[in-house]
């Protein structure tokens, strides 16, 4: 009966004040959207080169300790976030030549673990070179909050929101509209097919990845301003992966829903039913959440579906 | 002219089908496996046992029982950490609450836990595979540390939240907690892995491990000539979760004495995942390989700057240790795929042909 109450109880709570639900309703879109912006890294490249990039949450810590690191020497923020990019644009050529030449037609999960380790490598090198304790990054985005009738809103989330919304838009352009989009189109669906039709594999791999190292840019300043550079956000990386699942691998809106789903989820679920199981269900609802969808829907919301029966 | 097959003709199939078909592998196991058991006990000071050699064989139990899930039957894992502290936290409920049970038998009892647990996480492998199994195995990883860190009954209501193993004797002779000697864990968790060792030996060239390998090469073919994958992955996963939870409840009983459900988290998958990449996927050898390779290269990071004179700070170890874990593991994917065991194997073919080299 308890148990029943439990669960029961909680809708009363949401019906007894709106307001205070609206406002975790907003932190979990939020933190969905940041979500995002690392699971977007992990599409980018699994739609243009068919490679699952387990590094892109360290790519993200990369890109915010360097610009922390550049900030902190006294570079100005435009030409620290110039220098930051092209840090990216470097990395990127370095996995393509180091790496993912070696390793061409190898198995994906040959590629997959590769990328593993490459995290491990760019997680030593990143506070190798800047040092391991927790920055602030302050680039010059708003943190004050303002009440818009009777629920905080903070600026902060709203500018994550708003660029995260043009960073697909951006992306989804690009990706259908441009000629460079097309060809990465085709690399992913067959490397040797869009070889053969005289596409460049190396180069659309390295544009790939930069674009990557880009979004990796904006996620890291996002989730920089928002709780500190901190070694804890490369295992942001695993967060991302069920929503890659959810959303489905090769779906740039997707990896948004995915995040949406599973930002305000985790967020409501802790919140409202959370102390019925004693707390911190955030460490595994997402999981959880991804296994469901794994054995009812495995292509995600927005996947293409592949019929293979074994 | 000493590693020569020539004049061992196999005149039985009994000897055909042999473990080691090769004399000088015969005598060389035997004489390793007598040395290991007599020299270390013997010889080796306290921290070579404890520091060294006793990670170094429950980490290789683990990592045999991820090959056979990863290496052989192809199934991506990473809950191995998940897995571990089911087989440590069944062991401590287990050898707390019957405390006249032989410990041997707690131990295996704690591994058939962890087989049912890991049969229950290998479902979604029957629909999934690759990336998305490595999400449903991360779930495993997750929720079940989240489960012993939340329910208070597992820790037997400590307060503190940590498990310590309780003295137990094997014939009369204490060999786990913290009371007892080095040497005695060290023979324990030796002949735990003796054991094991030889029994996956066994497995991965009998019919169940030509199935894996048929359904890790080509599952459609491999259901195609006849085998059931729904049964064959599923053992895979039972079998790799037991060997995974034994792993578990030596890593608390022998080795570290008592834990909390950090030392079974993410990083400990990781670790066991880069002992099989290194040592050699599919290769029993490599299991133990990857775990020496592992476990020696921190102690070797740690002690060589001192020798030359040169005293690193803690956090520069760390980090240097980061990345010679990371650009190791893209070093052995590119340049040998088939990890030290493969090295090992080329210095065998080598050897036969020496000291002609045609």
């Amino acid at each position: 009966m308890d148990v029943l109450y439990g669960l029961v109880a909680p809708f009363a709570d949401i019906a007894g004040s709106p307001a205070f639900f609206v406002e975790v309703l907003i932190g979990g879109v939020v933190a969905g959207l940041m979500y995002s912006l690392v699971a977007l890294g992990f599409v980018l490249i699994f739609k243009a080169s068919g490679v699952f990039n387990f590094a892109q949450g360290v790519m993200v810590l990369f890109a915010a300790l360097t610009l922390v690191g550049l900030m902190e020497r006294g570079v100005p923020v435009v030409f620290a976030l110039g220098l930051t990019a092209l840090v990216m644009i470097l990395l990127a050529f370095a996995i393509e030549r180091v790496v993912l030449r070696p390793l061409v037609n190898q198995e994906h999960i040959i590629l997959f673990m590769a990328t593993i380790g490459l995290t491990f490598f760019l997680e030593g090198f990143g506070e190798l070179l800047w040092g391991s304790n927790v920055k602030r990054l302050d680039v010059g985005i708003p943190d004050r909050s303002f009440s818009v009738a009777g629920v905080l809103v903070n600026e902060l989330e709203l500018s994550a929101g708003v660029t995260a919304a043009i960073l697909v838009a951006v992306l989804a352009v690009f990706f259908h509209g441009t000629r460079v989009g097309r060809a990465l189109r085709a690399v992913a669906d067959d490397h040797e097919a869009a070889l053969s039709i005289g596409i460049p594999l190396k180069t659309i791999w390295i544009i790939v990845w930069s674009v990557a190292g880009g979004v990796a840019i904006v996620a890291g300043i996002m989730w920089g301003a928002k709780s500190g550079v901190q070694f804890s956000l490369s295992l942001i990386a695993l967060k991302s992966l069920p929503v890659l699942i959810l959303g489905g691998f090769t779906s740039v809106p997707g990896a948004i829903a995915g995040g949406l789903i599973i930002g305000v989820g985790e967020k409501i679920g802790e919140v409202y039913w959370g102390p019925l199981v004693g707390g911190a269900i955030e460490n595994w609802f997402a999981y959880g959440l991804a296994l469901v969808f794994l054995l009812f829907r495995p292509q995600g919301l927005f996947g293409e579906k592949i019929i293979e029966r074994v | 002219m000493i590693y020569r097959t020539a004049g061992q003709f196999k005149t039985t199939y009994a000897s055909d089908q042999a473990i080691f078909p090769i004399v000088q592998d015969r005598v060389a196991v035997t004489l390793a496996l007598t040395a290991a058991f007599v020299i270390p006990p013997a010889l080796a000071s306290e921290y070579w046992l404890q520091a060294v050699l006793i990670p170094l064989l429950v980490y290789a139990l683990a990592a045999l029982g991820l090959n056979l899930l990863t290496g052989y039957a192809g199934q991506l894992s990473l809950g191995t950490g998940g897995f571990m502290a089911v087989g440590a936290y069944s062991a401590f409920k287990l050898s707390t609450a019957f405390p006249h049970l032989d410990i041997v038998a707690v131990f295996l009892l704690a591994g058939l836990v962890a087989a049912g647990v890991g049969l229950l996480f290998g479902i979604p492998s029957l629909r999934i595979k690759g990336f998305y199994l490595a999400v449903a195995t991360l779930a495993a990883q997750f929720f079940l540390l989240w489960l012993f860190n939340k329910v208070a009954w597992f820790v037997n209501y400590a307060p503190s939240g940590t498990i310590t193993a309780p003295d137990r004797e094997v014939l009369g002779v204490l060999v786990t907690g913290p009371n007892a000697t080095a040497g005695a864990r060290y023979v324990m968790a030796l002949a735990f892995v003796a054991v094991f060792g030889l029994v996956a030996k066994n497995l991965v060239r009998g019919r169940l491990g030509r199935a894996w390998m048929a359904i890790r090469d080509r599952d459609i073919a491999a259901e195609i000539i006849g085998i059931r994958p729904l049964r064959t992955k599923l053992l895979a996963f039972g079998i790799s979760s037991f060997y995974c939870g034994v792993a578990g409840a030596e890593l608390v009983f022998l080795y570290l004495g008592s834990a909390e459900t950090q030392a079974f988290d993410i990083n400990i998958s990781f670790l066991v995942l880069f002992m099989v990449i290194i040592g050699g996927l599919g290769s029993i050898l490599g299991s133990f390989l990857g775990a020496a390779f592992i476990v020696l290269v921190p102690i070797f990071l740690t002690n060589a700057p001192h020798l030359v004179g040169l005293g690193l700070p803690v956090a520069l170890q760390k980090q240097i240790e980061l990345m010679v874990f990371g650009a190791l593991i893209i070093f052995f994917l590119i340049v040998e795929p088939h990890g030290l065991a493969r090295l090992w194997q080329i210095t065998k073919e080598k050897l036969r042909l020496w000291p002609f080299p045609h």
